[in-house]
Parts: C-alpha cells; sequence; structure tokens
C-alpha cells in the first residue's frame, strides 16, 4: 500500500508486516515476533528523522 | 415595435453582485465598506450586459466590501436578499470572482441565498480551486471563471449564456458541456457502447498514447508540506494512530466499520500492552482475527512503552487515536486526520506513528 500513501501525499512510509497485522508477524514465535516488532518501530522512528 | 409574448424573447431582468473592487470603490482598503446599490452599470455590469445582448438587462449592481461580507454574512445576505426582491430580477449573477477566496465565497452565498430564499435563478463565477466553488458547487451554478481577470470577457459571456437558460428554466446540459463545475450529481444516461467496450476503448487509446476522457474524475489530493524531520529522538514526544479500528472491547462508542465520519480517542497511559481482552479491531476492510488476538500486532503499544523505559524516545503519548479507514470518503478521511492532528498538536507530540491495515 506504499504507493496508495504515496499517491495521498504520505510521503514517510514504510512497509508494515502486512495489511492483517501492519506491525506483527504471526508466522514467527512470540519473542521473535516482538523483536520484528522492535525493529520495524526503530525503522519508523528513523523515517521520521529524515528529510522528505 | 412589436412586442413579443413569446417567454423565450422576454428581457430577462438581472442583477449582478460584484465586490467592492469591481464596483470600483477601492482595493484591499475598501473592503470594509457595507453593502450598497448601483443602478448604473460600471465595469463587469457593461462585460455582462453586453453578454446579455436583448436577452436581459441588468437591472442593478449590488456589491459589498469582502471583509465586511465574511464578518457580517448573514445580516448581509438578508439586506442583499431583501433589495434584490425589491428589483423583481428573475436572475442573479455574482462575480466572476476568479481565485479571489473571499469574494468567491461571496458569490456563492449571494447565489445560494437568491435561490433559497427567493426562489430566484443564480449563477456565479470563480476559479475551480476558489474556496468558494468547493462550498457552494453543489448548490448553485459556478462557472469555471479560470484564475486571471484576463479571462473577464469569456467567463462573463459563459455566466450569462448559462444564467439565461437558468431563468428560462430550460434543461441543463452536463458541466463539460455548459461550462459550470460538477455538482456531484450522477444522472443515468443510456450511451451507445456497453461499459465493457468503452472500457477497452479507453485502455486501447491509453496504450497507443492517445487522447481519453476517463468517465470518473479521479480525486485530486491536496498536496500536504511534509513536517520537518525530527530531531533528537531521546526528547521526542511520540504518538500512536491508526485507520486500523482498534476500539476498547465491546466498541462502546459504536465506531464505524467503514467510512468513518469521526475518531476515538483510547486512553493507553500507564498501559505496557494492549490486552486481547480489553481491545478490539473494527474494521470491514481487512480480517481482524490477528488484530484482535495481539492487538499490539495493530497498534505497537508494547514495543513503543518499551522503547520509553530505555529513553530511546522521550514519551509516549498517553492517547491512541484510531479510526476504522474502510472506504472512506477522502473529505471525511482529510477532515479526521485534520481533527486529529490539531489534537496531537495540542498535547506537544513531535512525531507520529500511523499503522494502516
Amino acid at each position: 500500500m506504499i504507493p496508495v500513501a504515496r499517491e495521498v501525499g504520505s510521503l514517510r512510509a514504510i512497509p508494515s508486516g502486512g495489511i492483517v497485522s501492519p506491525t506483527g508477524n504471526p508466522d514467527l514465535p512470540r519473542e521473535k515476533e516482538k523483536q520484528f516488532r522492535r525493529e520495524l518501530i526503530l525503522r519508523a522512528l528513523q523515517t521520521l528523522q529524515q528529510k522528505v | 415595435m412589436t412586442h413579443e409574448s413569446n417567454d423565450m424573447n422576454k428581457k430577462i431582468r438581472v442583477v449582478h453582485y460584484l465586490n467592492q473592487f469591481f464596483a470600483q470603490l477601492g482595493g484591499e482598503e475598501k473592503a470594509d465598506v457595507g453593502p450598497g446599490f448601483k443602478d448604473a452599470p460600471v465595469g463587469p455590469e457593461r462585460a455582462l450586459q453586453q453578454a446579455l445582448g436583448n436577452n436581459g438587462e441588468v437591472v442593478a449592481t449590488i456589491y459589498c466590501g469582502d471583509n465586511y461580507f465574511a464578518e457580517h454574512q448573514e445580516q448581509v445576505l438578508e439586506e442583499l436578499c431583501r433589495r434584490i426582491a425589491e428589483y423583481k430580477p428573475e436572475l442573479v449573477v455574482a462575480g466572476p470572482a476568479f481565485e479571489s477566496g473571499r469574494y468567491g465565497i461571496a458569490c456563492g452565498a449571494v447565489c445560494q441565498a437568491a435561490q433559497q430564499r427567493l426562489g430566484i435563478a443564480a449563477v456565479a463565477g470563480m476559479d475551480e480551486d476558489n474556496v468558494g466553488a468547493g462550498l457552494y458547487r453543489k448548490t448553485t451554478y459556478i462557472v469555471n471563471s479560470g484564475a486571471t481577470i484576463a479571462r473577464m470577457v469569456a467567463a462573463v459571456q459563459r455566466m450569462a449564456a448559462l444564467g439565461l437558460k437558468l431563468a428560462r428554466r430550460e434543461a441543463m446540459g452536463k458541466p463539460a458541456d455548459e461550462g459550470y463545475l460538477p455538482r456531484g450529481i450522477k444522472r443515468n444516461e443510456f450511451a451507445a457502447k456497453p461499459p465493457a467496450e468503452r472500457a477497452v476503448d479507453m485502455l486501447l487509446a491509453k496504450l497507443r498514447g492517445e487522447k481519453f476522457t476517463s468517465e470518473i474524475a479521479a480525486p485530486k489530493f491536496a498536496a500536504a508540506k511534509p513536517a520537518a524531520p525530527l530531531g533528537d529522538l531521546k526528547s521526542a514526544v511520540i504518538a500512536l494512530v491508526t485507520d486500523g479500528g482498534l476500539v476498547p472491547e465491546g466498541n462502546p462508542e459504536g465506531m464505524e466499520p467503514g467510512r468513518p465520519t469521526r475518531f476515538t480517542t483510547i486512553p493507553v497511559g500507564g498501559m505496557d500492552s494492549l490486552d486481547p481482552d480489553k481491545f478490539d479491531a473494527v474494521h470491514s476492510g481487512y480480517d481482524t482475527a490477528l488484530a484482535n488476538r495481539d492487538p499490539n500486532r495493530l497498534v505497537p503499544l508494547d514495543t513503543l512503552r518499551v522503547l520509553e523505559r530505555q529513553g530511546i524516545i522521550g514519551k509516549l503519548h498517553d492517547f491512541v487515536h484510531s479510526t476504522g479507514g474502510a472506504h472512506a470518503a477522502v473529505e471525511n478521511a482529510t477532515l479526521i486526520g485534520r481533527q486529529i492532528a490539531e489534537r496531537l498538536k495540542a498535547a506537544g507530540v513531535n512525531g507520529v506513528i500511523l499503522t494502516s491495515t
């Protein structure tokens, strides 16, 4: 859905864990899923610090 | 002299509304002038009279300063309507306002009032991006005058032609044909070819690099200026927002699963994680099973709380703003976004992570 985000003007957009679990990955065991979520959020926070 | 009793040839009485500038009272310094009336045509009314030819007569010019109108709208409309009624016109013409926003709003409001309060046909003129067009295009016929005054004569000619049709209660054609802004009205009509053929014709034209006209206009998204990059994360207040329809268990506020018109504010101060027994996802556009089992997959509260504890971010904002974004009308989505942004700004939030489904 990133192209949609860009088209409506949301320039700071990063790929999520998917439509049904944006900040999750249910295929992973619980602790690995939390690690996945943490890495995604850190990337999001980094994106907030980028100039667009 | 032959008297024409045929309605089609009766001279339509027209009242023209102008702002202080076009009524030749002055520029911005006269924007405070109150409503007034002139019996003799000046400037644009002469153009209007020319455009009307023998079909109509501009019997009066009414005006109001743009600022005065904006600050006393209801009072001005009452007075203008009273006076318009005295002239007994069959048509009210307002503008063209081109790009001037206050003037455009006034033109739209005067036309709407003439129609709704006096039952008089009315037509306004302004640029399609004029804020007045957004407000009044659905209730009033607005001719797209373009942005520059250089187009005055062309605009007035189209306004006169449209106005005469309206005054004579003739059938009105499509916006593109008659030169008015689309009013959002859909009418069924028979086409020569079935839709599948028309779609394929359009696609073939597109592939060949030929011109084609889409039957549906793609919405225009106003480009928002991106916020400046966030500085130091350690002092930043970060808020979580979602369009995935997070709600407290049982959806106590009855949040809409789609076509949202509002958002909800969920307090999360002191919460370490979103408990699946205390939160639900209500959204008609995706399978919410996974989010229901662990709402942190939708709104990553647990992670943000850890990052806050670890000092990587300054603070996690105490409220999650949420709506169910399925089939959101662009207008509603824009309004919801703006309202949420205002709240976050007032609360001193520096950055937002919005999770979208």
